[in-house]
């Protein structure tokens, strides 16, 4: 057992302890939230209680010892709803059955990081999730012991009942819950040894399942309030551009139409956050009484636009840099590859350098050059962005799916000038995230308009306005050099990596500490395309790019591609060069090795398959895929992944999130780009941007976990990124043609031309 | 604006609507039958499947004047206590992840096995490739499909 201070770096959530201690909330709607409890059983017989207690800002129990646990985090289809409350639960030692999940409001005095993003929902909540159960679990013994006037050290509990073993009394937490509440918080609270974990590492469903298969409202979009109209957007054509003037009229007098007008979102002055990224900040809003109305009139507004000298200013005088013709301060997909090659790469920092990889390159038998490519991307949620917003007076009422509540809260503290005690956000379900719904614009624009309008609103994006609204995931390039000398051996690693408007490197992972020579460069690009944070951001890109380039390395080298990699990090593990390895060298081994002997890797098979490994977000993943080519279409057979995350919360939820992200990035890395033109996005729906579809998935996922008790870590993200190297490296199997610049596909059809 | 009745989910009702309404945009906007999704609104993406007279079709593509008269079936009527064999097997594999793809994904999977009890693998991605899931389920919508199936053969 571990001793935690209950106030460790929560002073928080002691506060609210004390605000809600005595804290009864009744009238609650129990078949808005029934949980886990109806999950294929009867044996919520329960009834609802008649009161309930809080105990503190995480769960409450009822008087018959049905609890229920807040998910502090938003939900974006990583599971946190569901495996959140498993680990307060699993302290509390409750019975799951009769457990019902609740989302969270915003509330920052309880709560420490209500948001979904870098894979960190589950790592940084752990600790306070297991001290808030355990404290609750610690002041319901307590309460009994003074009951019973024996000491807590007698007192054993099973399944949310309290037992004395000298006596054999036993008392229900529903019984016991009232007298908890006057118990004092104690200062520091036992944590279970993680051998006696009941709830935590057994598969848990999914707790909003039965809501979602049946169809229920649960995401933002499916809000509808009495009185609310719906608003939408009409935004620049392209990146570049800006709102000059219009001519309303015609959208104005069509059946259902409020208003036409302009908003600026983020008037210059304002002062912004993080999480305040827009391309378009004047947009033209059209507001009526039903969706497809607002859509027709949307078709009827004749705008102006103009360029915006301010925003095409930084991109003309790139242009001039490289010399181009026909400058316009907008940009172009043609463009930007020419840019990235011929430019940016010329203007790159030293971020890293070990050894002396310069002397090695020059004595060097033989050198080995690549590049990789990737294209922007949209991060294509399937539902769109939205939100509803009811403002009036001094006060916001903000509803929809968000994964940064508590910036949203502040930027429209910033924009609206309402104190944030007057700003209400709830979270709902999110038809995915990826990144994209950390920037809240669409929030502040609802705010804006609902105020302008004096009603609620319900702003929907349409699919278009979604995809070429920006927040792109960056256009990115690398180059690799290795050094090898006349031995065939590897003497000195160069990575240059950059992109528009950011570069994907991270100097210190690997080979990083592997290799004596080492030299990272890093450099970017202006733009005018609004980019943000993707799922895995950085290594999205970064890690295909480098497994493929070990790949071909090994083979170069004669050697087994996993015992090329296990041999660097061999060299990481027992000598490492540099102080500042961001990896744990034995853990990437591990995964390695795990996929290895699952797949039965064995390269001297006739089998189309490539491996790749990697870290990011804290856990470690490799993956090895198998596919075939028919007709030019590349047809996965099946992949092998192993994954360190430390403790698996939820098993089977996990396993989905692997076989999910795998899929996820197969699908990008083979079907997907966001192209320009003139600034104009040349996808805009489904028709023209290429997503994965059933037919291209891949027929089996094994997915392995490596159990090392670890604490938790992040598995949102880290399959993404990996399997995009593994499946390039497949690909040479079969075809025998290396693939550099995503989307792998658009190269395939090239061969068929040819 | 005009008058249309339709049969949704067993019960006629009527609403008043411009005639070149989606279906999609009448369920959700106007009968607040929610389950329904848009997606793209241009047949790509299945996200608002329902059932016309029994087979899957886009509603989102589905004037009000085209559906008017006929019987429809939406998510909310697709069992009367949410056990369809399809979403019993969508329950057992535990297959959403964010969920929002995931009542289109069930119509197109109920309306396949009405037509076809015992799908092989290529009818199945046949059938489900007009259904996007950007979270990446099709490994456990196509193992739920084949659950199903069974349990309505049996
Ligand atoms: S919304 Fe109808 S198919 Fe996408
Ligand atoms: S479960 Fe998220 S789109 Fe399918």
């Amino acid at each position: 057992m571990t001793k935690v201070k209950t106030s460790l770096g929560r002073r928080s959530f002691i506060k609210s302890v004390s605000l809600a201690g005595g804290g009864l909330i009744i009238g609650f709607n129990w078949l808005a939230c029934k949980g886990p409890a109806e999950e294929g059983s009867e044996e919520l017989a329960m009834q609802m209680p008649d009161e309930w207690f809080e105990l503190n800002g995480y769960l409450k129990i009822g008087d018959n010892g049905i609890v229920t646990i807040y998910s502090p985090n938003p939900e974006i289809g990583q599971n946190v709803k569901t495996s959140m409350p498993m680990i307060v639960a699993e302290e509390l030692d409750v019975d799951w059955n009769n457990v019902v999940v609740e989302q969270a409001p915003l509330n920052t005095e309880i709560f420490t990081r209500q948001l979904a993003g870098g894979s960190q929902s589950i790592r940084q909540g752990w600790q306070s999730l297991r001290t808030a159960g355990a404290t609750a679990r610690q002041m319901l013994l307590t309460a009994a012991a003074n009951q019973w006037e024996v000491p807590v050290s007698e007192l054993s509990v099973e399944n949310g009942v309290i037992k004395h073993q000298g006596t054999d009394k036993t008392i229900g937490y529903g019984e016991i819950a009232k007298a908890a509440v006057n118990v004092e918080i104690p200062e520091e609270v036992e944590l279970k040894n993680i051998d006696n974990f009941k709830i935590i590492g057994t598969s848990r469903k999914n707790v909003d399942a039965k809501k979602i298969v049946t169809g229920q409202p649960l995401f933002g979009i499916d809000t509808y309030k009495e009185g609310m109209l719906i608003a939408m957007i009409v935004q620049p054509p392209a990146f570049g551009m800006e709102f000059k003037t219009m001519d309303a009229e015609k959208a104005k007098g069509m059946p259902g139409i409020k208003d036409v007008f302009t908003i600026d979102t983020y008037p210059e002055d304002m002062e912004k956050e993080w999480s305040d990224v827009a391309a378009f900040s004047k947009l033209v809003v059209v507001v009526g009484e039903s969706t497809w109305q607002v859509m027709q009139a949307k078709k009827e507004v004749k705008v102006e636009w103009d360029l915006s000298p301010e925003l095409t200013k930084q991109i003309e005088i790139l242009e001039k840099s490289a010399g181009m013709d026909g400058v316009s301060g907008l940009e172009s997909t043609s463009i930007h590859a020419s840019l990235m090659a011929d430019v940016g790469s010329k203007k790159s920092e030293i971020v890293r350098r070990d050894g002396n990889p310069e002397k090695a390159f020059k004595n060097a038998a033989r050198v080995i050059e690549r590049s990789y490519t990737c294209p922007f991307l949209s991060h294509n949620c399937m539902e769109p962005m939205n939100f509803f917003a009811d403002v009036s007076g001094d006060k916001a009422e903000l509803l929809g799916p968000i994964q940064t509540p508590e910036y949203a809260e502040l930027s429209v503290n910033k924009r609206l000038g309402f104190d944030l005690e007057n700003i209400d956000i709830q979270m709902t379900r999110m038809g995915g995230g990826f990144g994209r719904r950390l920037y809240g614009h669409f929030l502040v624009e609802a705010a804006v308009i609902s105020q302008k309008m004096g009603t609620p609103i319900k702003l929907v994006y349409s699919r278009e306005d979604d995809m070429t609204n920006g927040v792109y995931r960056p256009a990115y390039h690398v180059t690799y050099r290795a050094a090898l000398d006349g031995n065939n051996k590897l003497t000195a690693f160069h990575v240059n990596a950059g992109g528009i408007p950011e570069s994907p490197l991270f100097a210190n992972r690997f080979p990083a500490g592997a290799i004596d020579n080492y030299l990272a460069e890093s450099w970017s690009m202006e733009s005018n395309i609004s980019t943000g944070a993707f799922r895995a951001p950085r290594s999205n890109f970064i890690a295909g790019a480098e497994q493929s380039f070990l790949d071909e390395l090994s083979e170069e080298m004669d050697q087994d591609p996993i015992q090329f990699r296990l041999d660097l990090l061999d060299r990481a593990a027992s000598n490492p060069v540099g102080e500042e390895n961001d990896y744990d060298a034995a853990r990437y081994a591990g995964v390695l090795k795990l996929a290895r002997d699952k797949s039965g890797w064995d390269n001297t098979t006739g089998l189309s398959r490539g491996v790749a490994a990697y870290y990011c977000h804290n856990s470690y993943v490799a993956q090895i895929l198998d596919l075939s080519v028919k007709n030019n279409q590349p047809l996965v057979d099946k992949v092998t992944c192993a994954v360190d995350c430390g403790i698996v919360v939820n098993p089977d939820a996990a396993k989905n999130m692997v076989e999910g992200g795998t899929i996820d990035g197969i699908g990008h890395a083979l079907y997907s780009e966001m192209t320009f033109k003139d600034g104009v996005p040349q996808q805009s729906n489904f028709d023209t941007y290429r997503l994965i579809r059933h037919k291209e998935a891949p027929k089996t996922i094994d997915v392995y976990f490596i159990e090392n008790g670890i604490d938790p870590t992040g598995l949102g993200e880290p399959p993404f990124p990996p399997i995009q190297g593994a499946l390039a490296n497949a690909l040479y199997k079969a075809t025998g043609k290396r693939f550099y610049d995503q989307p792998f596909i658009s190269h395939m059809q090239d061969d068929l031309k040819t | 604006m005009a008058e249309f009745s339709i049969t949704i989910n067993g019960k006629n009702l009527s609403v008043d609507v411009d005639p070149t309404t989606p279906l999609l945009w009448v369920l959700r906007d106007h009968l607040k039958l929610v389950g329904t999704k848009y997606g793209c609104g241009i047949a790509q993406c299945g996200a608002c499947t329902v059932h016309f007279n029994g087979t899957a079709v886009r509603s989102c593509q589905l004037p009000i004047s085209a559906a008017a008269d006929n019987k429809i079936t939406t998510i909310e009527g697709l069992s009367e206590n949410g056990d369809h064999p399809v979403q019993k097997a969508w329950l057992e594999h535990d297959v959403p992840q964010c969920g929002y793809c995931q009542a289109g994904q069930i119509m197109s999977a109920s309306a396949l096995l009405e037509r076809n009890p015992n799908p092989s693998d290529k009818d199945i991605e046949n059938a489900m490739s007009g259904n996007i899931c950007r979270c990446g389920t099709y490994t456990r919508i196509k193992a739920a499909i084949k659950t199903a199936s069974d349990s309505q053969i049996a």
